[in-house]
């Protein structure tokens, strides 16, 4: 990943920045210019909550060369605490453990890593919610 | 008053036991249990390092600040002898990720394993001086030990954040002392994979010289003996050390032990004694007073005395408890995917 990626995405990447519309209330994550739901064009920042429940998943057995290391592992999308759903690897579990409607928790982990010289990318990975 | 405002530590969930490194390498597992006192280590996976581990556990250390603006804190330093860069800080990440940034002083500490206390020491002084209203202090680490080497047993890894500050204080920081002397007692070299230690040198004039040497000036300065303090936490390069140390200082294993975490834990090098301190904090009630004492190779420690106050009653439940995060939801592997995820075997690119 280009090191301007990382820095332009890292609001909603490393703190789960979002966007509520000042004027429908629809939460887009990643934040965005003009609301999908009524166009309007003002949010106001909210952080997203850290647990939801997984609602489908797909496990990867052949992975891209930067994943190759953690194969076999999931995608899921999850539904968090405030109705939003998004998409990140779920990790810390077997891929036989993962069931849909498991709680998850969000954690902070290292997301890939371009070969052993490239920029390290850091953001959101779901982790079984056990506490 | 001056003092932490917030703690928290996180753990990865993977361990290995001492058998199973034991078995690899035709060592004898009993003897390593019983001279070094060590039963398993945390290990981290691929996507866990002192960067996400400093992150989490932070926000821990926030969850048990209040209603602490991530804006007002004025400082993050994070020790540690495994940032994942060479160059270019950890904290700017964790910075960022807590949302700190932009106004904010930011430096990464290196002093083997007490690089956790000296943010600590700095964030307590620049609070108490008015420079900044909050510092965060981390001590992180994701230890290197060369395969085979006793250091193997026990190179571990985890994080313990702790946010300084002048309100709301959890525990007051009473008395601070440091102690150093240049010992070569373990480094690693620059473009070194593994460090290197001096063996049985690493202990008498080495650890014991300098734990006991920053315990002794921290207690004479508090006018305290072992029977004025509740509780006690070292450095634990292994769990047989910390708990002669306190032995020598005349505390009894009761003051040690919520704080001995290495035996199931590993060292966790930077993380250790602030890993420790997070354990003792909760159980710890109102009143009570707890010296932590730090021991970083090279060689120097950092010794503290902490009162606790009556908010930690308040606050030790809201983030999951450090003997949770050390006792439950574990993952034991086996050495082949220990060398995985460590990174000990060489691939092509």
């Amino acid at each position: 990943m280009f090191p301007s990626r990382i820095w332009r995405e890292s609001k909603h990447r490393y703190r789960l920045e979002a966007g509520k519309c000042t004027k429908c209330g629809k939460v887009v994550f990643p934040y965005r210019l003009i609301c999908p739901v009524c166009g309007h064009r003002e949010f106001e920042k909210v952080i997203l909550p850290e647990t939801g429940k997984l609602l489908t998943y797909s496990i990867i057995r052949v992975a891209p060369s930067q994943f190759t290391d953690q194969a076999p592992y999931a995608i899921g999308i999850a539904e968090l605490e405030n109705g939003v759903r998004l998409l990140a690897q779920v990790a810390d579990c077997e891929v036989d453990d993962i069931k849909v409607g498991m709680d998850v928790r969000i954690e902070f982990r290292r997301v890939q890593t371009d070969s052993h010289h490239g920029v390290l990318s850091y953001g959101y990975k779901f982790v079984p919610k056990w506490y | 008053m001056v003092g932490i405002v917030g703690y928290g530590a996180h753990l990865p969930r993977h361990r290995i036991k001492v058998e199973e490194i034991a078995k690899t390498w035709g060592a004898d597992a009993p003897s390593y249990k019983k001279g070094l006192m060590l039963k398993e280590k945390s290990v981290p996976p691929p996507d866990t390092d002192t960067i996400t581990l400093s992150v989490e556990a932070t926000k821990n250390a926030l969850r048990r600040a209040g209603k602490l603006d991530p804006a007002d804190i004025g400082a993050v330093y994070i020790g540690s002898e495994s940032h994942p860069y060479a160059v270019k800080p950890s904290g700017t990440v964790v910075a960022e990720a807590i949302g700190a940034v932009p106004d904010i002083h930011c430096a990464d500490y290196e002093f083997a394993c007490k690089a956790g206390s000296e943010a600590m020491f700095v964030c307590l002084g620049l609070v108490k001086s008015g420079y900044i209203k909050y510092g965060l202090a981390i001590g992180a680490d994701t230890s290197q030990g060369a395969p085979s080497d006793a250091l193997e047993y026990s190179a571990a890894a985890g994080a313990a954040a702790f946010i300084m500050g002048g309100e709301n204080v959890i525990a007051e920081a009473l008395h601070t002392y440091s102690y150093m002397t240049d010992t070569p007692d373990f480094w690693r070299r620059e473009y070194e994979f593994y460090p290197q230690h001096g063996g049985r040198f690493t202990g008498e004039p080495a650890y014991f010289k300098h734990t006991l040497g920053a315990a002794r000036g921290i207690m004479e300065r508090a006018g305290a003996t072992a029977k004025d303090i509740t509780y006690a936490v070292f450095h634990q390069p292994n769990g047989k050390f910390p708990l002669r140390a306190g032995k020598t200082l005349g505390f009894s294993k009761e003051q040690i032990e919520p704080g001995l975490l290495s035996p199931t834990l590993g060292n966790t090098y930077s993380g250790a004694s602030p890993i420790g301190l997070t354990s003792i904090l909760d159980v710890a009630k109102p009143g009570d007073t707890i010296m932590m004492v730090s021991y970083g190779s090279g060689a120097g420690s950092d010794a503290f005395i902490w009162k606790v106050t009556e908010r930690i009653n308040e606050v030790r439940d809201s983030a999951v408890r450090t003997r949770k995060l050390l006792d439950e939801n574990l993952t034991y592997i086996d050495y082949g995917t220990y060398a995985k995820f460590r990174h000990k075997i060489r691939k092509n690119e």
